[in-house]
């Protein structure tokens, strides 16, 4: 179904593009020997290479390079044996060099696909233009100082991919699904953490409006993109802006506008206007980029299963619905912890065991899976004593509950609460009996056609036996002994 | 291939260098003879002959994925015009 957007002069459709910035991981910068952690203390992690002094010559990562083509090879992306550095030339304080070393006519991945799932159940294929290495810039500071902007120079220098998509994007949604693939994507190559909020990933927009089926109308594109929330309000209001523009016969300029989160809005960058003359030409530093094809061989070979093989290995291995599916393989940590705990057991079970207890009671504490108190194993040893009538579903929340406590086994637990279940009939017929004794008139209503009391029976066993009663076996005995 | 006087301002402008209005007439005649003199270059025909990136037979270095640098906040902002709380200070520069 098309995303439209109805104007007075009629529907518009979006035309969207977008360019994600992705930090790759890695310990040291793409030319340089220094760190490159989040968060340390300013003008650290920064060498003489990351500040520009004079002389100072880049030396290229070699492991970068793995991580983009690892990358290029998961974007079921052509590698290219040759690509080129060049300088992106422009001024500003965080940019010491006066040039970024970026990638322009060669880079070193070309053409690729991503599928994106939509909410409706339906994917697409978005199409990936290329992917590039750059260097980052150093990070500006304006809230410390009346009159000063305060420059940290730790990220200059940290690699990039820069990720160009097709225009193939014709909704927020899209757009929104389109970044979650992505992310999925790097981190389950461990070439991104993906992690929006401390800048390991950045989005900008290319934005343009059409009537549909009619050619590509003008662009623009927004800066400063930087959460899924804050993609999806930068397209809604740069779509409205523009249909308005162009239904009041203007024309939209072609330009790079920064999204503001505090006022929910885009505007003019005016001075990137001029900057945009950036004068590339190859780095005079380094020499081309040439890739064997037995080093691609060999990063091929140690690629991991990809979040959509997953998906589709665990729908048809393990009879997952695609909803449960997806949310599994939505981290590979998660992924990996359902199918140690499913390994040899009820998989349907187990992925029930993992959404909605685990995962659920995990939110709850403010906690990840890398920190859950039970392991994969010990949820594993639950999901047993259900499977073998130990323990009652029932019973097994209230275990499950002491086990996220306590971090022992269920077997312990169970032990030690005495909570295994009563599966001995004379046991249960004896409660079944008391029950029935101390409700003479629910008994004659029952055998007087009031089937409902039924459950209100099986509630008073359950409860008198303390929850211990296995179900299945009190369902039996009662229905017999009040229709006898 | 001249670079008029248009020109020479937006390069200087571009590469933050200030070149007085005055002298702009000169450094147009100046550069267009530069770009003139290489345009020599043209007269050989290279249709057939790839570009050349060096002329030594070597492959572009690389190294470890290794943290082997930086770690010195105090010589880094040494000869910064001003610093403060180790940062670089500047003039504000706000969009």
């Amino acid at each position: 179904m098309a995303y439209l957007i109805r104007g007075e002069t009629g529907d518009w459709e979006m035309v969207i593009g977008l360019e994600v910035h992705a930090q790759i991981t890695a310990n040291s910068k793409l030319f340089s020997g220094s760190a490159t952690d989040f968060g340390s203390e300013a003008n650290t992690q920064v060498s003489f290479v990351d500040a520009a002094m004079p002389g100072m010559l880049p030396v290229l990562n070699q492991y970068c390079v793995e991580q983009a083509v690892r990358t290029g090879l998961g974007l079921n992306a052509a590698v290219n044996k040759y690509s080129v550095f060049e300088r992106k030339n422009y001024f500003y304080p965080d940019l010491p060099q006066g040039y970024q070393i970026s990638q322009f006519l060669h880079p070193i991945v070309g053409k690729g696909v991503v599928e994106i799932d939509l909410p409706d159940g339906t994917t697409k294929e978005i199409g990936i233009t290329r992917l590039h290495m750059e260097q980052d810039a150093g990070k500006s500071v304006h809230d410390m100082h009346p009159k000063k902007s305060f420059v940290d120079l730790n990220r200059s220098g940290s690699a990039l991919m820069e990720i160009v998509s097709e225009p193939d994007i014709r909704s927020p949604e899209e757009a929104t699904a389109y970044i979650t693939k992505l992310r999925m994507i790097l981190r389950y190559l461990g070439t991104c953490d993906g992690n929006m909020d401390e800048g390991s990933m950045r989005c900008d927009v290319n934005l343009s409006m059409r009537k549909p089926g009619a050619p590509f109308g003008t662009r623009c594109e927004i800066k400063n993109v930087n959460s899924i929330k804050a993609v999806q309000m930068a397209i809604d209001y740069e779509a409205q802006r523009q249909i308005e523009v162009l239904e009041n016969g203007g024309v939209i300029k072609q330009e790079t506008r920064l999204w503001d989160p505090a006022k929910g809005e885009t505007r003019s960058m005016r001075s990137k206007e001029e900057a945009h003359d950036y004068r590339y030409f190859p780095d005079p530093d380094l020499l081309p980029l040439t890739l064997t094809d037995e080093l691609i061989a060999r990063i091929k070979a140690t690629l991991p299963e990809l979040p959509d093989e997953k998906k589709h290995r665990f729908m048809g291995d393990y009879g997952l619905s695609l909803y449960d599916a997806g949310v599994l393989i939505a981290e590979r940590e998660r992924a990996d912890f359902f199918e140690s705990a499913a390994k040899g057991r009820d998989a349907k079970l187990c992925a029930n065991w993992v959404l909605n207890e685990l995962l659920g009671r995990l939110n709850k504490d403010g906690k990840t899976l890398s920190d859950s108190p039970v392991s994969a194993e010990n949820l594993g040893g639950l999901i047993d004593r259900i499977a073998d009538n130990t323990i009652s579903g029932r019973i097994a929340k209230d275990v499950f509950a002491e086990m996220m406590d306590s971090g022992t086994t269920a077997d312990s637990i169970i032990d030690a609460k005495g909570l295994k279940q009563v599966t001995d009939t004379g046991a249960i017929e004896a409660v079944i009996d008391s029950v029935m004794a101390e409700n003479p008139q629910m008994v004659a209503d029952y055998r007087g056609g009031k089937d409902k009391l039924f459950g209100f029976f099986v509630g008073q066993v359950m409860k008198k036996s303390g929850g211990k009663a296995n179900p299945a076996a009190v369902n039996d005995l009662l229905k017999s002994k009040l229709d006898g | 291939m001249s670079m008029d006087v248009k020109t020479v301002a937006k390069v200087a402008s571009l590469a933050r260098i200030r070149v007085e209005s005055d002298e702009l007439d000169k450094y147009s005649r100046e550069l267009s003879g530069i770009l003139k003199w290489i345009e020599m270059l043209d007269n050989v025909n290279t249709d057939s002959v790839e570009p050349l990136a060096n002329v030594a037979n070597i492959e572009l270095k690389q190294r470890e994925d290794v943290v082997s640098d930086g770690n010195y906040q105090q010589a880094v902002l040494k000869n910064a015009p001003e610093s403060l709380q180790g940062y670089f200070a500047v003039p504000k520069v706000i969009e």
